[in-house]
């Protein structure tokens, strides 16, 4: 693990999707954030025990664990309360954002998403 | 468009609405009335503002001046800004008790998200409701009937929206969602173009206009701020830009773009 210079916040993103993980990479140094990937909830749980993000964007439906589950878990986790989780989903009804947002969330991204969505949210969660 | 074009559309925005458009910014003017081409069935920008020149409709000329009036789309724009203006009506309705409602004016509201924004931070801080009238209005006919419909996109209510404020106060709409009605009855519309007399409004303890006196010709500014000044309450407060000022107002101190009207008494009670 590389160490960061002081002030510089990460976010780990998580997804199975490489392009999605990719484009939220690109909007994420763009804003200054240094950025790790997972591709999985285990793969994410790992990661967050190490890098110590400040924010996961963290994907619902993926294989293995979903995101929920990965949310449930994390929160259990000595330390898991600290980071800001925001869910990055192509699901978009409402009963399933009160979901997550009853399981911890701290912010919910519908997608598609794009850069002024992202900073708007992590800027709410109050990283920017 | 053309040179022409362009002076014409800066012409009519001036003469119209007292809008200060500079006639070289052709991106702006392209972007912003490309929708009102297609809109109104034209097969170009030039095509819709010849259409403008030669006809010289009404409805035409305002379309293209609506447009170009300026519109801000996020919700709670400016969060540290917002939770003053949301502190400064809570003070007003702690102040005002029985003496009817407290009376709050957004002046150039757009597609509604800021005025929204407050009326559901009025409806999470004061559920009881009911002492406050929130007037709003907007130079377009096009955003007015919007923001009454209380329809957004589903990326535009991930504009400065948490989500959980979008699963409170939305419901899910045929296309993106819709402001919960409770949160819609709260705010009356209206259209209004600044420049012209606005005695009838009535007054206001509050008055919004952020960010718009900027974008006018000077001859309209202070037409527009004094009908804003003179549409305050005694101890009312006027909401300006960061960076706009109210000559004859009292500038509140450490919050910029905040005036007060009236004497220092009023201002400390305020």
């Amino acid at each position: 693990m590389v160490k960061q210079p002081a002030g510089v916040k990460i976010c780990l993103v998580v997804d199975d999707s490489r392009v999605i993980r990719k484009v939220a990479r690109r909007i994420l140094e763009d804003l200054g954030f240094e950025v790790a990937e997972a591709a999985d909830g285990a793969e994410a749980l790992a990661w967050r025990r190490t890098c110590n993000p400040d924010a996961i964007l963290l994907d619902w439906n993926m294989p293995g664990m979903s995101g929920l589950e990965v949310l449930r878990q994390l929160r259990r986790e000595p330390g898991g309360l600290e980071p800001k989780v925001i869910f990055c989903s192509a699901e978009n009804e409402l009963a399933r954002i009160r979901e997550a947002l009853d399981e911890g969330a701290d912010d919910y991204i519908m997608k598609p998403f794009d850069g002024d969505i992202v900073a708007s949210k992590l800027t709410l969660a109050g990283l920017l | 468009m053309t040179p022409q074009d362009r002076d014409l559309i800066a012409r009519l925005c001036g003469e119209r609405a007292g809008l200060r458009i500079e006639p070289e910014k052709s991106h702006l003017l392209e972007n912003r009335l490309g929708p009102v081409a297609r809109r109104e069935g034209f097969a170009s920008v030039h095509e819709f503002v010849c259409a403008v020149r030669d006809r010289g409709e009404e409805r035409l000329i305002w379309a293209a001046v609506e447009a170009l009036s300026p519109a801000e789309t996020a919700f709670f724009r400016d969060p540290a800004v917002f939770e003053l203006i949301l502190a400064q009506v809570l003070a007003a309705l702690a102040g005002r008790n029985e003496a009817g409602p407290v009376r709050i004016w957004a002046a150039s509201a757009g597609t509604g998200q800021e005025v929204y924004s407050l009326a559901m931070s009025l409806l999470e801080a004061a559920p009881a409701g009911g002492r406050v009238e929130i007037f709003a209005s907007d130079l377009s006919e096009h955003r007015l009937e919007k923001a009454q419909g209380g329809l957004y996109s589903q990326f535009e209510v991930q504009r400065g929206l948490s989500a959980h404020r979008l699963v409170r106060h939305f419901e899910t709409a045929e296309e993106g969602f819709a402001l919960l009605p409770a949160v819609r009855a709260t705010v009356q519309w209206q259209r209004v173009n600044l420049i012209e007399d606005l005695g009838r409004l009535g007054r206001f303890d509050l008055v919004l206009c952020r960010n718009l006196l900027n974008c006018l010709h000077a001859a309209a500014r202070e037409r527009v701020l004094g009908s804003l000044i003179a549409a305050l309450r005694p101890g009312g407060c006027l909401v300006l830009g960061a960076t706009e000022v109210a000559p004859g107002l009292a500038a509140a101190e450490g919050r910029p773009g905040f005036f007060f009207e009236g004497s220092a008494a009023a201002r400390a009670a305020a």
